[in-house]
């Protein structure tokens, strides 16, 4: 084996560095580095010319101070002069300087192209090795411009060495990532794909590299490269531990070209072609089976580079989400690696389960490893791995452990380190809100955050807590209860009086009637903790203070005597002032009428999203990856909650700040402000999918089409360009789209046309209107498009949305189905058995009933199929059909020209996987379309 | 940091002494030189402070390290957040094989005084931010090559 001694070949070089090595002060140091600049630059401009030993030696030690940390500035014409030369460790020290110093003297490229050019064409394979790295690692626009078109010859022609090809392959990437406008697409497009044939194994991994790349952005281009992918992953799983000699690692078949092979197919969606699908089914089998066998050596080598190809494998597995199996048996792998010694492999078990619960497939598994996640919460010693098991945590909740899971965040956030404390609270804030059966509960759960983390609740989370208490009425009480207890704490948070304040306010007359929570002992107990406050939480409470006397008429004199105090009427911040002085006039001059209606309870908060998501996104930070991972999460969420009316839609966009109710005094309901601007934002990432379509006839768009059937909010399409997210309402026959464009990279799309298709016999039932989009979309921005829906009469094919854009000089075309379906103007409709039975018989003519029989393609959970049947728009009847397996559901289409009553019937059998549905509607199209959107999706 | 190159691997290889003493830096973006700085310092504050019992992954910014620790030497790779953890832990061990076969037993030392050397070290394994070659034997080959070329 080769073997290098110190410094060899440049003795002078190793002197200088042992003589810097040996310098005891930073002083000395700057001092010998200047004397030898100062030799060195003699050394340049003496008479005598320099052999190209002594210039690579200079050169050298010119890069040496540089590294160090100095400026360098000259040398580069000699470093130039070094690629000249014909031997090779004079050619590589000029190549070095130049990619190492090329960020501060950029002026050096154009010096250099014609030496880089002649390399290239030397076929010395050594030469062109060196050219083909500078050009990878200097990687500029200029040298794009100058080899672009070069570079794929050299990658494809017959006779190129494997090593050239392989830096061939990989400088043509980074050029690509620099420019890709200049890397044309042409003949070799074809021919690189077929490299991933290659017998060389080097090549192959440097080529998946480019290939991977490349797919992303043509998808179409390269499609062909996922059946070679297959077979080539197929032959290296299937071969023995030895047979791939040099590429074996620790008895592990080319680890690293595995990988990567596995992210290239998750460019694509799952194979078409069954045998290609069958065949990756095999290795992702075989990759599972691996796991299981006990392992061919100790060393943890040897585990770590398995287990990177079985996390890709579970990756794939995960980003296809159409194998159930594959799904649970991921899931299972991961559960014992939850258990491991090692640290690494519980981290990354507790992140790859995070996405697979965001799988309808696995979410039931993954819930199975609840104990462990929490117990992982509690004992791990990396804080960074208790974040992962808050992320699992909050990615496996659910209507049936939300409680234990926030109960147990809740717990751990007593111990938990700051830094990731706001975090936990807005997870908890968002949970608990989610899923909130019984919003005492709710109350409960909010209220104890601000006591064990008062100071990481942040506003939006008491805005939301307050927006909701207003828009329930069955939980007002039991709010203003929950608070006025709370409040007895000697030292409660002020993020507490701001709660309790703003409650008492709105709803305090609700407990006035207990002696023990009279009027006169609320105000006491507020005012008790006024002078601790900050001003905008002292003015909020003198808004209650005026809601005190239009509810509590006996406490007038008390709270007046306390507006009139000097403390409030001169008070030196002008906002306490000025309220001061306005309250107390409101309270003398108003008669009681006029104070009622001044000072009614606050309206209920438009239906709007949740301000908490936001904030949580916002905490995330800016990248694109962590805001699809939050997304995936998010989604999760969704997904076995099902289609539930989430209460995130309950409430409210303006939020109730300290002055809200000031204004209040001029016009009787707050007028809610539009959206705020980073809500749209916020719907195109918190609902996005896995990336599962590619431009730009969109497969998967059926799919997706189907998973909005049931629910109003979520990502409809994404590649690698652009995202698209819709969040709807609807409300009898009318109904408002917001569609969300966002480019996800990170240059500007031009003449970005979105269209809405309608065949004439869909414009004639369904009228859609909507305005044009701004033609630029900047990168990284969104924009939204607003589209109204009214259901003129029933119908059956969707709208298409058509999608326009330039990219980089590449014309996009994206096509999608846009889930404006009849359902979606479904209002539910309660009824008793009888009833129910009475209009099921008076239905009975043949026209009017659809019936359908279909597979379960799902597992048969009960709770999801009636938050299913919920989300589709028509009642659930509890205790209606006399056979409790069975799902009975009745609502009332409604149109423009009719409303059409529709009753359904869902029995599903169990044991043969099978589901009957039935639909009876007095209209047979009607019938017929609800019955093919609902099978669809069990 | 990251504008336009959301599609890279690896967005930097730094080896570092305990002290934070720099023995390579590898940058595959565009960062001028304050930024560099900026980096070697974040990443050796982030890296150090860490044990055997944590794992050997850091987020960082909005990145990840991924790092192994050789006697007083931090072998650190930043990736993307989404990128395979345990397939860059290992082309780490792979890295430091071949310089240990290259070096005989490679020392700090060896790094200090061939630093010109572990560059081309790096290019034959690692290039564009993607691993170019894995197999041992055919980097050392190449290497053995270019040693013998004058």
């Amino acid at each position: 084996m080769p073997a290098v001694s110190k410094g060899d070949g440049m003795r002078g070089l190793a002197v200088f560095i042992s003589d810097i090595r040996n310098c005891k002060s930073k002083e000395a140091e700057i001092k010998r580095i200047n004397k030898e600049l100062a030799n060195i630059r003699s050394k340049f401009k003496g008479d005598k010319a320099l052999d190209g030993y002594s210039k690579k030696k200079y050169v050298c030690k010119l890069l040496f101070i540089f590294l160090l940390g100095h400026d360098i500035d000259f040398g580069h014409m000699e470093a130039v002069n070094l690629l000249s030369s014909n031997r090779y460790t004079e050619k590589q020290i000029g190549y070095l300087f130049i990619s190492v110093l090329v960020n501060s003297n950029s002026e050096l490229i154009r010096l250099i192209n014609n030496a880089i050019k002649n390399d290239l064409a030397s076929r010395n394979p050594t030469f062109m090795g060196l050219a083909l790295h500078c050009i990878a690692n200097v990687g500029s626009r200029e040298m794009a411009e100058a080899f672009a078109g070069e570079i794929p010859k050299i990658l494809v022609a017959g006779d190129t060495m494997d090593s050239v090809k392989q830096s061939a392959a990989l400088c043509l990437l980074r050029l690509y990532r620099t420019s890709p406008d200049l890397v044309p697409m042409g003949d070799w497009t074809s021919r690189v794909v077929h490299l991933l044939n290659d017998q060389h194994l080097g090549v192959v991994t440097a080529a998946t590299s480019l290939i991977t790349t490349l797919a992303q952005k043509n998808p179409e281009e390269f499609k062909t490269s996922v059946s070679l992918a297959v077979s080539r992953l197929s032959r290296i799983v299937t071969s023995a531990s030895t047979d791939l000699q040099d590429y074996t690692y620790y008895f592990v078949p080319a680890p690293w070209l595995s990988v990567k092979l596995l992210r290239l197919l998750q460019c694509y969606p799952p194979p078409e072609d069954p045998a290609v699908r069958g065949r990756l089914t095999e290795c992702l089998e075989a990759i599972l089976n691996k796991a299981q066998e006990p392992p061919k050596s100790k060393k943890v080598q040897h585990s770590n580079a398995k287990n990177a190809v079985l996390f890709e494998a579970i990756s794939l597995v995960i980003h296809h989400d159409s194998e159930p199996n594959l799904l649970v048996r991921a899931c299972n792998q991961l559960g014992q690696f939850l258990q491991h010694r090692e640290t690494n492999l519980r981290y990354l078990a507790l992140e790859s389960m995070c996405t697979l619960a965001s799988s309808e497939f696995s979410h039931e598994a993954v819930k199975t490893h609840i104990e462990t996640v929490i117990n992982a919460l509690k004992t791990e010693r990396d804080v960074s791995v208790r974040q992962r098991a808050v992320d699992l945590l909050y990615a496996m909740c659910d209507r049936s452990n939300a409680q234990q899971i926030v109960a147990e965040m809740l717990s751990y956030l007593e111990t938990a380190d700051y830094s990731i404390r706001e975090e936990i609270v807005l997870k908890v804030a968002i949970l608990a809100e989610k899923y909130a059966v019984d919003y005492t509960w709710y109350v409960d759960t909010i209220l104890n955050l601000i006591r064990i983390a008062g100071d990481y609740v942040s506003e939006e989370v008491w805005y939301r807590v307050i927006q909701i208490v207003i828009n329930r009425d069955d939980v007002q009480g039991y709010a203003a209860k929950t608070v006025f207890e709370a409040l007895q704490a000697p030292a409660c948070h002020e993020n507490l009086v701001k709660v309790g304040g703003y409650i008492l306010g709105e709803f305090g007359n609700l407990i006035a009637g207990d002696p023990r929570s009279s009027p006169l002992t609320q105000f006491h107990l507020l005012h008790s903790k006024f002078h601790l406050c900050s001003v905008p939480t002292r003015a909020l409470l003198l808004s209650t203070y005026i809601k005190f006397v239009n509810l509590f008429p006996e406490v007038k004199g008390t709270i007046q005597d306390v507006l009139r105090s000097d403390s409030q009427l001169r008070n030196a911040d002008v906002e306490l002032q000025q309220r001061a002085v306005e309250y107390l006039r409101l309270s003398t001059v108003a008669s009681t009428d006029i104070l009622a209606t001044v000072l009614e309870e606050m309206p209920p908060f438009p239906e709007r999203e949740s301000s908490i998501l936001a904030k949580l996104k916002k905490k995330k930070g800016p990248s694109t990856v962590t805001d699809l991972e939050e997304a995936k999460r998010e989604r999760s969420a969704d997904v076995n909650g099902g289609p539930e009316p989430a209460l995130a839609s309950t409430s409210a966009v303006s939020t109730p700040s300290p002055s809200a109710d000031l204004l209040g005094l001029g016009a009787a309901p707050p007028v809610p402000a539009g959206p705020p601007p980073s809500s749209g934002g916020l719907l195109v990432d918190v609902f996005s999918d896995s990336p599962s379509a590619v431009a730009p006839l969109a497969p998967g768009s059926e799919d997706n089409f189907a998973r909005f059937v049931c629910k109003n909010n979520g990502v409809l399409f994404e590649n690698q360009l652009l995202q698209i997210g819709l969040k709807s309402e609807f409300r009898q026959n009318l109904g408002r789209m917001f569609i969300f464009y966002g480019n996800k990279t990170s240059t500007q799309f031009l003449n970005f046309t979105p269209t809405l298709i309608c065949s004439d016999d869909l414009q004639a039932n369904l009228s859609l209107q909507t305005k044009p989009v701004d033609p630029t979309v900047d990168g990284g921005a969104q924009v939204q498009q607003a589209v109204n829906i009214e259901c003129v009469s029933d119908f059956t094919e969707a709208p298409v949305l058509n999608i326009q854009f330039r990219y980089g000089g590449t014309f996009q075309n994206v096509s999608v189905k846009l889930p404006i379906t009849l359902n979606k103007f479904f209002q539910p409709t309660e009824m008793a058995s009888q009833d129910f039975f009475q209009r099921w018989k008076q239905l009975s003519n043949p026209q009017q009933e659809v019936q359908s029989i279909f597979k379960a393609k799902h597992p048969m959970d009960t709770e999801v199929t009636k938050a299913k049947i919920i989300g589709f728009g028509s009642a659930l009847l509890e205790d209606v059909d006399p056979n409790p397996a069975n799902f009975v559901g009745a609502g009332i289409i409604h149109t423009r020209t009719a409303q059409i009553g529709c009753l359904l019937r869902l029995e599903p059998n169990l044991q043969a996987q099978m589901y009957r549905l039935t639909l009876r509607t007095s209209r047979e199209t009607v019938s017929q379309r609800l019955c093919e959107l609902l099978s669809e999706q069990f | 940091m990251g504008d336009g190159w959301a599609h890279v691997q690896i967005r930097f290889i730094l080896i570092q002494n305990r002290a934070g003493k720099t023995r390579l830096a590898k940058w595959y973006m565009q960062f001028d030189d304050d930024e560099k700085q900026k980096l070697i310092e974040e990443v050796h504050a982030v890296v150090t402070v860490r044990d055997a019992k944590h794992t050997n992954f850091v987020e960082f910014r909005n990145f990840k390290i991924i790092y192994r620790r050789y006697a007083g030497l931090y072998f650190c790779i930043c990736v993307d957040v989404n990128d395979n953890n345990l397939a860059y832990l290992e082309a780490i061990h792979n890295f430091v094989e071949v310089l240990n076969e290259y070096f005989h037993n490679v020392c700090e030392l060896d790094l200090v005084f061939n630093f010109y050397k572990v560059y081309t070290v790096v290019d034959e394994m690692f290039l564009a931010g993607e691993i170019r070659e894995t197999s041992q034997t055919k980097v050392l080959k190449q290497l053995l090559m270019l040693q013998s070329l004058e």
